[in-house]
């Protein structure tokens, strides 16, 4: 038997559903992080989630992650390395990780990649003034720190991170002035939209950032109106006072560490960006790699935690470890996620997978 | 329209609501007009008065018979998309999800906002529920003139006084 543990990478929702599976088992299990604390971008979500009851809709984010953390609780095959940065993955399935200034390996018999997703920027004139945000940022200044990131914000991105955040800025008593799209219309639930309108918020289409205006930080924003083709229309010009532009346009997965051991990745828009190729047992082109979560496309926290148990339940059944009632949790995990998918706002996420061939 | 500017037109509005004569009782009106993977409001409601038929992602239906417009719903629900209503001689009485801080005090006359975010009228804060089970979403309830029925949602929140 191989005594090598299993190693995740990444302790928001998908990691630590991975964990559970794992822990349950038996396995031994390192479980790696490079934030001081565990829940990914559970830490700063205090707004209720939808979705259904199994994955704890209408809980707040952080209630949720508190859950997710207890669970992991009283088992002594568990090794967490928290303030942890993977920085090196090599093909034997060693991982060199960085702690403070010290550097230190694992070797795993299973890998399971968590890493979820990075905030995508936006080119506008001065968008490296201070003052200029990625929403994320934002909300961990805000919700993790208790630190304002400034009075008066504008929002560009209708998705619902763009009108999550936006509530949450209100609620920490900071005016939202605006928040444009570029798109046509409204990215994200129209629940979340309806919400901040009411208080007040104007939202607008056809909308983007032309620069940013400041000597030393944001004092302004000018915007425009844009054409089909998303490109500026001289003459719509608008200018806003503000001192923070907060940016909510995209997340990307954070690919990186399977590149290094060659794991196939490919371009599916629809799912983020760059995405690892994986079957439907969420395992990557390298055997033994697994992949779930944002990582592997941009979706939720509800599917983020279905995908880890799955992923955690075919790295045990490969590892020739007996999993109980395996089948048939599989086939109702399965079920659950096509559930979450099958919505209208679930239809970007099914075209991706169909690009990718897993389509359950 | 309410694709691009998150407000529902009134037509819309309206079709969520029973008939007046209904809310003489209070009924829960819910306002989530397009299909997401969601359904609090059916599992938190006591008396069985909401359905998401068939698949997660379908739209809440309320049967109006069964709502008792005790307002459970109302902050179990992520999307902030349920009030109750109820018709009292020339008021209307409701109940809305509220997440700011301070909250409001009872007695306290405060500017009831429309869709929009648009002063409508004024109204009268006369109960505030906020115990563990209400978890951070406090169920507010006013009073407002019942000519504003189908225009008040919530209240006003000032940026900077929170
Ligand atoms: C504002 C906002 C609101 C949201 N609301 C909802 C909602 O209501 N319902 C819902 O279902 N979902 C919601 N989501 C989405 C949800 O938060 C994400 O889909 C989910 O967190 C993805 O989980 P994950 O485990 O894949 O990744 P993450 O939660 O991003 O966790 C990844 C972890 O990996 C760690 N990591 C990355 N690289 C390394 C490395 N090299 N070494 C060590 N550690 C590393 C990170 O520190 C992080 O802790 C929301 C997201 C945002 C931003
Ligand atoms: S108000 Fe009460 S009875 Fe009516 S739908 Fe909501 S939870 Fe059910
Ligand atoms: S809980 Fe609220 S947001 Fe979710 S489906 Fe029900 S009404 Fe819509």
């Amino acid at each position: 038997m191989n005594e090598a543990p299993f190693v995740i990478i990444g302790a928001g929702p998908a990691g630590l559903s991975a964990a559970e599976i794992l822990l349950k088992s038996g396995a031994h299990v390192v479980l790696i992080d490079r934030s001081d604390r565990l829940g990914g971008q559970l830490t700063k979500q205090t707004h209720m989630f939808f979705g259904s009851e199994k994955q704890h809709a209408s809980k707040r984010g952080i209630d949720i992650l508190k859950l997710m953390v207890d669970a992991l609780s009283g088992y002594d095959n568990l090794t967490v390395h928290k303030e942890t940065t993977v920085v090196g993955m090599y093909k034997d399935k060693t991982l060199a990780c960085l702690k403070g200034e010290t550097y230190f390996k694992v070797h795993a018999q299973a890998i399971i990649v968590a890493t979820g997703a990075s905030e995508k920027a936006l080119p506008f004139e001065n968008n490296d003034l201070p003052g200029v945000y990625a929403a994320g940022a934002v909300q961990t200044l805000m919700n993790v720190y208790g630190v304002k990131p400034g009075n008066k914000v504008l929002m560009v991105g209708s998705g619902n991170i763009g009108l999550i955040v936006s509530y949450q800025l209100m609620q920490a008593g900071i005016e939202v002035v605006k928040l444009v799209e570029a798109a046509d219309s409204i990215s994200g639930y129209l629940v979340h939209a309806s919400k901040i309108r009411r208080y007040g918020v104007p939202i607008e289409m056809n909308k983007s950032v032309k620069r940013a205006i400041g000597k030393t930080a944001v004092e302004a924003v000018e915007l425009w109106e844009l054409d089909e083709h998303w490109q500026g229309i001289p003459g719509t010009e608008e200018m806003i006072e503000c001192d923070t532009i907060c940016l909510a346009v995209g997340l990307a997965p954070l690919t990186e560490l399977m590149q290094q051991i060659g794991v196939e990745i490919t371009f599916i828009g629809e799912l983020g960006g760059n995405v690892p190729r994986i079957n439907p047992r969420f395992e990557t082109s390298v055997p033994g790699v697994y992949a779930c979560g944002d990582v592997a496309g941009i979706e939720e926290a509800s599917s983020a935690m279905i995908a880890g148990k799955i992923a955690a339940t075919h790295a045990l059944l490969n590892a020739g470890i007996e999993v109980d009632k395996a089948e048939s949790s599989l086939a109702s995990w399965r079920q659950e996620l096509q559930g979450l998918r099958n919505g209208p706002h679930g239809e970007k996420v099914r075209k991706g997978l169909e690009k990718l061939g897993v389509l359950s | 329209m309410i694709e691009k500017t998150g407000v529902a037109p009134s037509a819309l509005v309206k079709k969520e609501f029973p008939e007046k004569i209904v809310l003489k009782k209070p009924k829960a009106v819910i306002e989530c007009y397009k299909d997401i993977p969601c359904n609090p409001c059916e599992t938190s409601c006591p008396f069985d008065a909401i359905k998401v038929p068939d698949d997660i992602n379908h739209r809440p239906v309320i049967d109006f018979e069964k709502c008792t417009g005790c307002g459970i719903c109302v902050y179990n629900c992520p999307g902030l998309a349920i009030n109750v209503f109820q018709l009292k001689d020339d008021k209307v009485l409701m109940k809305i999800p509220y997440e700011f801080s301070p909250l409001p005090k009872i007695g306290k006359q405060v500017n009831v906002m429309n869709r929009a975010g648009e002063k409508v009228t004024e109204g009268v804060i006369t109960k505030v529920q906020n115990t563990k089970k209400h978890n951070k979403t406090a169920l507010i309830h006013i009073e407002i003139p019942s000519a504003f029925l189908y225009d008040a949602i919530t209240i006003e929140v000032k940026p900077h006084e929170a």
